[in-house]
């Protein structure tokens, strides 16, 4: 194997260790989010700054090996698409911090299970976890049969957002001393959406990757 | 290691090697880069007293290797050149068989142990990537390999004297892309054995084989510092000009 090839492969895979870490940070957000475990959320707000290392150390290698390599084709794609994956991990990660800060900073107890049940806040999570494990699976097996189905599932996330919106508004229009807690729920509920968001970024990076095709901005999600 | 302290050259009255002072480490592969006539190729000819071959030329300051002054009266000029093997640009076999290009050094040297000939000629086809396609025509003539395999014959025919240092003066500028490639990769393995130092006029080699990149200009050593640095963020405005062809 040339020793260009090896430095794409070193590279990749600290982009895997860096996924397996957000995948655990979302992993542990969610638990720490339904259960009140504020241990755990201290857990998740302290693992932040690997994630932020990740990035950082990222960026530079593909910095050096695009000065000094000039990769052209699937090579220079594959780097775009490590530089942007990571990226995005890395605001993934800040997501899964930001649920974690709540439920350090102002765990909302008063909300009732039931009403989390309602909401369906973990299949909410479940779903975006899904979705960031099997784009792992895709960029590692590099196979993209499987991005119309991930990105089919941030469609479910949204319609969960939404219908999460109405449900809230209802029930805290007849519980109205629970106006703070209701609105750091859907706050939680806004970032798992915007995970949701950012694994379709990531799929559309690893199309870009393997088969040479934009789906930024197009409809051509199938 | 190889080291020069205050270097100056001259090709009669002309200057063509100002001040240069550099250290080059033990197996790593540094690279000099210019513009043509910048110096570079004076500079790697000096570490095998080459350039004393050309009438009328005078030296000052030190080449060091391991710390000896490699111009000191004591120094056998023959013994130096086999410490440090030299590759040139246009691959230059010996009008003789491939095994004889490779074992010609060592027969100068007075070796008549065929065993150990033999033994010597493959291990240095194996290390220079060549083995494979020529182990079944040995007794072939030199020029009926392509110039790709030339040149990395003539690289096994540096490595078959056990040489500590190579000098390599644009080893691949004459060869196709796929030979080219197939060089940059023996450089990059070589290094683990040898200390290499590799003048080429294609930047982008300096940066894809190199550790430490020295830019020359006008007989001037502008910058001198590791690779990534150098193609990534310069220190001086000349070496970022020329690597991103604003001149040059």
């Amino acid at each position: 194997m040339k020793h260009t090839e090896e430095e794409l492969i070193f590279i990749k895979e600290e982009l895997s260790q860096m996924w397996r870490l957000v995948l655990s940070q979302v992993e542990k957000a969610k638990q720490s989010f339904l259960n009140n475990d504020i241990e755990l959320a201290r857990e998740v707000a302290s693992r932040e700054k690997r994630v932020d290392s990740f990035e950082l150390k990222i960026d530079s290698d593909c910095e050096n090996y695009i000065a000094l390599y000039n990769p052209v084709a699937i090579d220079l794609r594959l780097v775009l698409s490590l530089i942007k994956i990571s990226s995005t991990l890395e605001r993934i990660a800040d997501f899964a911090e930001g649920i974690a800060r709540y439920v350090i900073e102002d765990a909302c107890k008063a909300l009732a299970n039931d009403l989390k049940e309602e909401l369906r806040v973990e299949t909410m999570f479940d779903t975006v976890i899904e979705m960031l494990s099997d784009s792992y699976v895709a960029l590692d097996s590099e196979n993209t049969r499987l991005s119309g189905k991930i990105l089919s599932k941030d469609e479910t996330v949204d319609e969960i957002y939404h219908n999460a919106v109405k449900i809230l508004a209802n029930y805290l229009r007849n519980n109205p001393s629970e106006i703070e807690c209701g609105l750091q729920t859907i706050l939680v509920m806004r970032k798992i959406e915007r995970i949701g968001d950012h694994c379709s970024n990531i799929v559309e990076e690893i199309v870009f990757y393997i088969d040479a095709k934009v789906l930024k901005h197009s409809n051509d999600h199938e | 290691m190889i080291e020069a302290k205050n270097v100056n050259f001259y090709y009669g009255n002309f200057q063509a090697l100002k001040d240069i002072s550099m250290v080059m480490d033990d197996h790593t592969v540094t690279a000099f880069i210019g513009p043509s006539g910048c110096g570079k190729s004076t500079f790697l000819r000096l570490f095998n007293r080459m350039n004393e071959l050309i009438a009328n030329t005078r030296l000052t300051g030190e080449c060091l290797v391991n710390g000896e002054n490699i111009y000191q009266k004591s120094i056998d000029v023959t013994e130096l050149r086999k410490k440090i093997g030299m590759v040139f640009q246009k691959p230059n076999p010996f009008p003789q068989s491939i095994f004889e290009n490779v074992a010609y050094g060592l027969r100068v040297d007075g070796v008549k142990d065929k065993h150990f000939i033999k033994q010597r000629v493959e291990e240095s086809l194996v290390s220079a990537a060549l083995w494979n396609e020529v182990k079944d025509k040995l007794k072939k003539s030199a020029f009926e390999l392509s110039g790709g395999q030339q040149q990395r014959l003539c690289i096994a025919r540096a490595l078959a004297i056990s040489p500590s240092i190579i000098l390599m003066d644009e080893p691949a500028s004459a060869l196709d892309p796929i030979s080219t490639s197939k060089i940059e990769d023996l450089i990059h393995v070589l290094k683990k054995d040898y200390t290499i130092v590799i003048v080429t006029h294609n930047m982008q080699q300096a940066a894809r084989v190199s550790d430490k990149t020295g830019f020359f200009m006008l007989g001037t050593l502008i910058e001198y510092n590791d690779t990534r640095k150098m193609f990534l963020n310069p220190e001086k405005e000349e070496t970022q000009n020329y690597i991103t062809g604003r001149f040059g």
